[in-house]
């Protein structure tokens, strides 16, 4: 332990600490830009600049080690007033229409040049504006808005994309794809990382709101809502509620006070596809087919293995994602029972994910999805209709789609899907007794692996979030080093609780909390207090299977509830 | 993407894949490839570019990063001729701005351009080291020094003929 003060308060932190670390052990609260913890630490934005004995001139506290007996001054007016100067600096080539922003009150520069004084046209403005690049179904760039933090390179290469990056030197610098091309055009997987990584509103979803609100009032159209797993567990940050509340109850009431609205249970499909997912493992295992299976409910995953790994790609299960399954079960079951024309349907899915924007243009999954909004996007909606989110009394999920199982509800985390999926198996081969909780496969840890014995089948599975950690796992099993029956991928660290839709969490939350962990624990949480844990026992897919699909995996379902992929290139 | 049809040979293409290969497992080996390519094509064409960030596992965007931050890596070919404007501080302030002006308007490009016969591009440069001689033009490696702007077209003449 090495033994240090920060503005005189003494502190013992472990060796090899930064001195911003240890100020977070102090509580003293250092302001930071470019720095964003497991995502980025370069010192490159100078404003955690201190003093410290030992150093010459102020160093980056985000970088800078801690050694025995330093004394670090973090609140001089040496120190402040360097802050307010690289503030405005900033200021002075940042594009400063902050009442019309998507980030405005939830902006860390707007919150620091509040904090440090910054007069906002010190240095005047100038700068050229830079086109917006709005062609990419997800995510849209505003460079004229960027601060040059690269949080946004650093979370795109940590992702092993790298679709973005620095280019040219000093005024000319930009962050964008090579030749300035749109994001539209590059092997970008549309995840979002770099939108929550963002600090400012450079980057942020293609939004969808004005369709929406267009649907609702429109007379001819008949509005339905379903919301994703995840959404019930992170919406009330936007309102300003602890992270890793749930507000279920809350959202959807809020969903329906929006217009004349049917609002359903994203989890029920979550539960369909480990009925189809977990027919297509079985018949791959008996009929040898290609193995190990891979997940296919995350859409940036799926992206991510039709450009880096199309050779894997017949191993990823044909079962389309639960937003697409349920638009096509709205659009076909759901009109025909309620006579309804499909095209008079209008169909929004919440999801946590930038990536599911894309995946609504497919072709090849029918276009049955009408819109699809972020988390950060209903928040908007509920506020822009005057809702009062926190005090609204509970709402429930429409009928015949709102009830669900809990293991449907855990998709949401990392490890959800794999968790389900064991849930039905083990039921349905091993019997009453059959464990329902399989905790190897939760947690934050980006690759997870374990073995169980379902029946008389020992199964080999893995679980991996983030792509950094995808590529591990393809590259074990690509070399013959690892292998798998079942392998669950999300393309988010974390899972979707971390998506690239979710609200925007300050950097000074995000540095100091488990953001992942603590948002996930909401959704198990949930499924512990439910009665229905598993998907097969779920009335809503039954009476679906019943009344339409007949079977898993049968002629129908095939037709609706599956889909194929293509292989796409490189660069 | 790129500005000019890129027409590399198969020999230049082996002579990079030789060097990639050679380089490959260096940690930081990105720098050195692309010092070779840039000695091999004389530029960086973006079929170039995405050679190496494939064949060394980088992405594209982290190359043509690099490519655009240092200014000895050019993106645009090289003509058979070479022009470099000093626009160091003595050769600055004795005008040499406006024999680079001059330039790119008797070869209508602008600098670090080529032009589309191939046969001049203009670059500027930081001191050569010859400030006595200020302002100072440098073609294919030959020194003009003590420069006016009415000199530059009779140089230019002499590099036209061939």
């Amino acid at each position: 332990m090495v033994n240090l003060k920060i503005n005189g308060i003494p502190v013992s932190v472990p060796e090899g600490s930064t001195i911003l670390q240890a100020a977070k052990v102090a509580n003293v609260r250092i302001p930071t830009l470019c720095y964003l913890k497991d995502v980025q630490c370069v010192g490159s934005c100078r404003l955690c600049l201190v003093e410290a004995t030992g150093a010459r001139g102020l160093v980056t506290a985000c970088t800078y080690p801690v050694s025995e007996g330093m004394e670090v001054r973090t609140n001089t007016p040496a120190i402040r007033k360097s802050r307010k100067t690289t503030v405005e600096l900033i200021l002075s080539t940042h594009k400063k229409k902050c009442l019309s922003c998507v980030r405005s009150m939830n902006c860390e520069l707007q919150k620091l040049a509040l904090e440090y004084n910054a007069e906002e046209d010190r240095f005047g403005t100038d700068h050229d504006l830079k086109p917006i690049d709005d062609l990419s179904p997800s995510v849209v760039r505003d460079n004229s808005k960027c601060v040059m933090c690269t949080r946004c390179v650093a979370a795109c290469t940590q992702q092993t994309i790298g679709a973005i990056g620095p280019q040219n030197r000093g005024y000319a610098k930009t962050i964008g794809s090579p030749y300035g091309v749109s994001l539209a055009h590059t092997p970008c997987v549309n995840c979002g990382q770099c939108v929550v990584a963002c600090p400012v509103g450079a980057l942020y979803e293609k939004s969808n709101v004005a369709d929406v609100w267009g649907a609702i009032v429109d007379p001819t159209k008949k509005v339905v809502f379903f919301t994703a797993p995840s959404v019930r567990a992170t919406l009330g940050e936007a309102f300003g509620l602890p992270v890793g509340t749930n507000v279920e109850g809350k959202m959807v009431a809020a969903i329906k006070q929006l217009g004349d609205i049917k609002c359903f249970n994203m989890d029920i499909t979550a539960d369909l596809t480990i009925m189809e997912e977990a027919t297509e493992l079985m018949q791959r295992l008996s009929s040898g087919g290609t193995l190990p299976m891979f997940t296919s409910c995350c859409p940036g995953w799926v992206k991510f293995a039709e450009h880096y790994y199309p050779e894997f790609l017949p191993n990823i299960s044909t079962c389309k994602s639960p937003q697409e399954m349920f638009s096509a079960v709205l659009k076909t079951y759901y009109c025909e029972k309620n006579g309804i024309d499909p095209k008079d349907l209008f169909v929004v899915s919440v999801i946590p994910c930038t990536a599911k924007k894309f995946e609504v243009t497919r072709d090849e999954l029918g276009h049955y999805t009408d819109a699809a909004i972020t988390t950060r996007e209903l928040a908007k909606m509920i506020k822009e209709a005057g809702i009062d989110f926190v005090n609204i009394p509970d709402g429930e999920f429409d009928t015949p789609f709102e009830e669900a199982s809990g293991a449907g509800a855990i998709f949401g985390a990392t490890g959800g899907v794999m968790e389900a999926a064991l849930r039905t198996a083990a039921a349905k081969l091993g019997g009453s007794g059959a464990p329902i909780e399989f905790k190897e496969v939760r947690g934050t840890a980006g690759v997870k692996e374990a073995e169980y014995k379902v029946g008389s089948t020992v199964l080999k599975v893995a679980v991996a979030s983030g792509l950094n950690n995808a590529r591990k796992v393809l590259e074990d099993i690509r070399s013959g080093k690892k292998n798998y029956a079942f392998v669950e991928i999300m393309a988010c660290p974390g899972g979707c609780i971390n998506g690239g839709g979710q609200p925007y969490v300050h950097d000074e939350i995000r540095n100091s909390i488990d953001l992942k962990a603590v948002r996930a624990q909401a959704l198990y949480d949930y499924d512990r207090e439910k009665k229905l844990r598993t998907s097969h026992e779920n009335p809503a897919v039954d009476t679906l299977y019943k009344e339409y699909f007949e079977k898993p995996s049968s002629h129908k379902a095939h037709e609706l509830l599956h889909t194929t992929y293509t292989k796409r290139e490189k660069y | 993407m790129a500005n000019n049809l890129f027409d590399g040979t198969r020999e230049q293409m082996n002579k990079l894949l030789d060097c990639i290969e050679q380089h490959k497992s260096d940690p930081g080996a990105l720098m050195p490839v692309m010092h070779e390519a840039q000695n091999i094509y004389g530029y960086l064409p973006s079929e170039v570019q995405t050679v190496i960030a494939d064949k060394l596992n980088v992405p594209l965007a982290e190359v043509y990063g690099v490519a655009t931050f240092y200014s000895q890596f050019s993106l645009q070919p090289k003509g058979k001729h070479q022009i470099s404007v000093c626009l160091g501080t003595a050769c600055y302030v004795k005008g040499s701005d406006k024999i680079l002006e001059v330039l790119e308007k008797e070869l209508k490009i602008k600098c670090g351009e080529c032009t589309p016969d191939g046969k001049f591009s203009i670059d500027s440069c930081r001191c050569v080291g010859a400030c006595g001689l200020a302002p100072v033009m440098i073609i294919d490696g030959e020194v003009y020094g003590k420069l006016t702007s009415g000199e530059v077209n009779g140089i230019l003449e002499k590099y036209m003929k061939d």
